[in-house]
């Protein structure tokens, strides 16, 4: 039950948008799609310790470079360990980096976003020149700039990514903020004396919301493409932490002689990318009224 | 028209002002920068002298990045690897990553567009379906990844060398020998670096399309008798394609920054390379002018993109 600041209540209408989403969105078989393998990927990077065979760090020089077989579904890497095992602890890693720059990201930009929105004038244009001049930097290269003057960590990689790669959240917030602030809703709030943050946060951002799901989903894909970039030129997850990225960096030695150390882990990362890139279009079309019906 | 140049004219100097501000604090004030390093006993007397030179250390804060600027403009700020300016280093690259890049966009154009084209045509067919999910692994696929599949398959397929520009033996080679031999080595990275903008660019005129064969001149062209083709590669292509030119914008920095990846795994020796180069070596004064030159880049690519879309649209106005 949700009840606003009049005390009005409105419970049907909120489960009926819902609905009216979910009719949609299950149309989108593509996004399904995505949808089961993002919850599979849950699964399996939570019960990695269960799942996995052998411990992802346990060496065997007598075991290197086997190739795949019953013993190593996935075959074993050059220090004999398990890269099956490894896959799976790497999920962690890649949803991790994922999410926690994803969520930093969408914080900074709904807050930048909400302010410019919200109060407009010289805040608004003060604060939209700093999203021009964020965006004007090629992203992938001030990423690995800064993670090279930082030195390597995950949490490093996971807040430099977040606080570059949050304007276009930004830009979207903004624009709902802009028309939201016009709306009887607002007024009346404001009529009633109610806080601006209260105003911000209470009755506009549930409003503006749904664009950045979807944003934010997009962004996790982009994120996890953007660490195993890094991890390709050396600035990833540090070794020997299993991440995707570097089970196929130290693999491309062996490229010729041992080709599924590039190979599965190449496989993950573009399944993974591809399932959130799936969802996060298929939101965008569920959400938005003027994309539905037709694709 | 001329008010809103201007207008836009100011924006870009604060966003200048803006980028230049950025790339400084990320290379004197961070963390980790190489001023941190001067405090550090394993780098060499001669390295902190060169550094103090490059940034005027011992001057107050607000002079030291006015120096910089000035150095960065008029091309005396020197690598501190080998102690060449950086400008000319440059200079050598630019050539082969502009090389790379158009070819890839030549590419990009001329694949995109018909296949933009042909899935509108058959929408919501499997075919249409079929491509909509190429492009979504087109925008997914780690493009390192499928460089080294192709070079494994190409390596393996055909026993002949795709790293670098060229192949190192070059004796008794005839010209029509060494054209087909450049060729050869630009056809991997240039179709790389183009796989995300085929996908983006063909879903993009996909959309386009269907938005402007249902309007109404389109349904009047096919009343009149007009040829299919007719009616879909010129009247409808023309409209569909206005908004293209704003990619114009996103073109351009990938000249700079967009390419280390590719040029890295295929040991292309362009700007991305030298990039990451410098990165590994901590060559501060190439890494920041590199990031400086493409967000200016950036910044200009984006405004003539603007200004052009305004003269080939005359329904857009500006406010």
């Amino acid at each position: 039950m949700v009840k606003d600041d009049c005390g009005l209540r409105y419970p049907q209408m909120m489960e009926s948008q819902l609905k009216v989403f979910w009719r949609y969105f299950k149309r989108n078989r593509l996004a399904i799609f995505g949808l089961i393998v993002i919850a599979v990927l849950f699964l399996i990077a939570g019960l990695a310790a269960f799942l996995a065979p052998y411990d992802p760090g346990q060496t065997n020089v007598a075991l290197k470079l086997n190739r795949p077989s019953p013993h190593h579904y996935l075959g074993t890497d050059q220090l004999g360990r398990d890269v099956f095992s490894r896959m799976l602890y790497g999920s962690r890693i890649s949803l991790s980096v994922g999410f926690v720059a994803v969520a930093i990201s969408i914080f900074i930009g709904i807050l930048v976003g909400a302010v410019a929105g919200y109060y407009g004038g010289w805040t608004d244009n003060i604060l939209m020149r700093f999203v021009d001049t964020m965006l004007c930097f090629p992203t992938f290269f001030l990423i690995l700039t800064v993670v090279a003057l930082l030195g390597p960590g995950i949490f490093k990689i996971m807040v430099v990514i977040g606080i570059t790669s949050w304007m276009g959240t930004s830009r979207f917030v903004r624009a709902e903020f802009l028309s939201l602030r016009e709306r009887d809703f607002t007024q009346a709030a404001k009529a009633l004396g109610v806080k601006d943050l209260r105003i911000i946060f209470r009755h506009i951002l549930p409003n503006a919301l749904a664009p950045v799901f979807v944003t934010a989903t997009l962004d996790v894909a982009t994120a996890i493409l953007v660490e195993a970039g890094l991890s390709f030129l050396g600035f990833g997850v540090q070794p020997p932490a299993p991440s995707w990225g570097n089970i196929l960096t130290e693999g491309r030695t062996y490229i010729f002689d041992a080709w599924w150390l590039t190979v599965f882990p190449g496989l993950a990362i573009l399944m993974t990318v591809l399932s959130f890139n799936l969802l996060g279009e298929g939101l965008r079309d569920a959400i938005d009224p003027r994309l539905r019906g037709r694709r | 028209m001329s008010t809103y140049i201007a207008r836009r004219l100011i924006y870009m100097f604060i966003t200048l002002v803006g980028i230049s501000i950025i790339s400084w604090v990320i290379i004197t004030q961070a963390p980790g920068s190489p001023i941190a390093l001067t405090m550090d006993p394993k780098v060499s007397p001669k390295i902190i002298a060169q550094m103090e030179k490059n940034y005027d250390l011992d001057k107050p804060i607000y002079q030291q990045y006015f120096l910089w600027l000035e150095r960065l403009f008029t091309g005396k700020l020197y690598s501190f690897k080998d102690g060449r300016p950086v400008m000319r280093k440059i200079a050598e690259r630019i050539w082969n990553t502009l090389l790379l890049n158009v070819v890839s966009i030549l590419i990009i154009f001329s694949l995109a567009i018909p296949l933009g084209i042909f899935s509108a045509r058959k929408r919501y067919t499997f075919l249409d379906h079929l491509g909509t999910f190429g492009a979504y692994v087109g925008i997914s696929i780690p493009s390192f990844w499928l460089a080294y599949l192709l070079i494994l398959a190409t390596v393996k397929l055909f026993g002949y060398p795709v790293l670098g520009m060229r192949t190192f033996v070059e004796e008794g080679f005839t010209t029509v020998d060494i054209v087909m031999d450049h060729l050869w080595h630009l056809m991997l990275p240039s179709i790389i670096l183009a796989i995300g903008g085929i996908a983006a660019l063909s879903r993009y005129t996909r959309s386009s399309m269907l938005e402007v064969i249902r309007q109404d001149y389109i349904r009047t062209a096919k009343a009149k008798g007009l040829p299919e083709e007719t009616v879909y590669y010129k009247h409808a292509l023309r409209n569909a394609l206005l908004p293209v030119i704003t990619l114009f914008g996103f073109i351009v920095p990938g000249l700079i920054g967009g390419s280390i990846i590719i040029e890295t795994v295929f040991a292309w020796p362009g700007i991305g390379r030298l990039a990451y180069q410098a990165v590994l070596a901590r060559d501060y004064p190439v890494v920041m002018t590199v990031l400086t030159i493409s967000a200016v880049l950036t910044l200009i690519g984006n405004f003539v993109a603007d200004v052009l879309y305004g003269v080939a649209d005359p329904r857009i106005r500006y406010g």
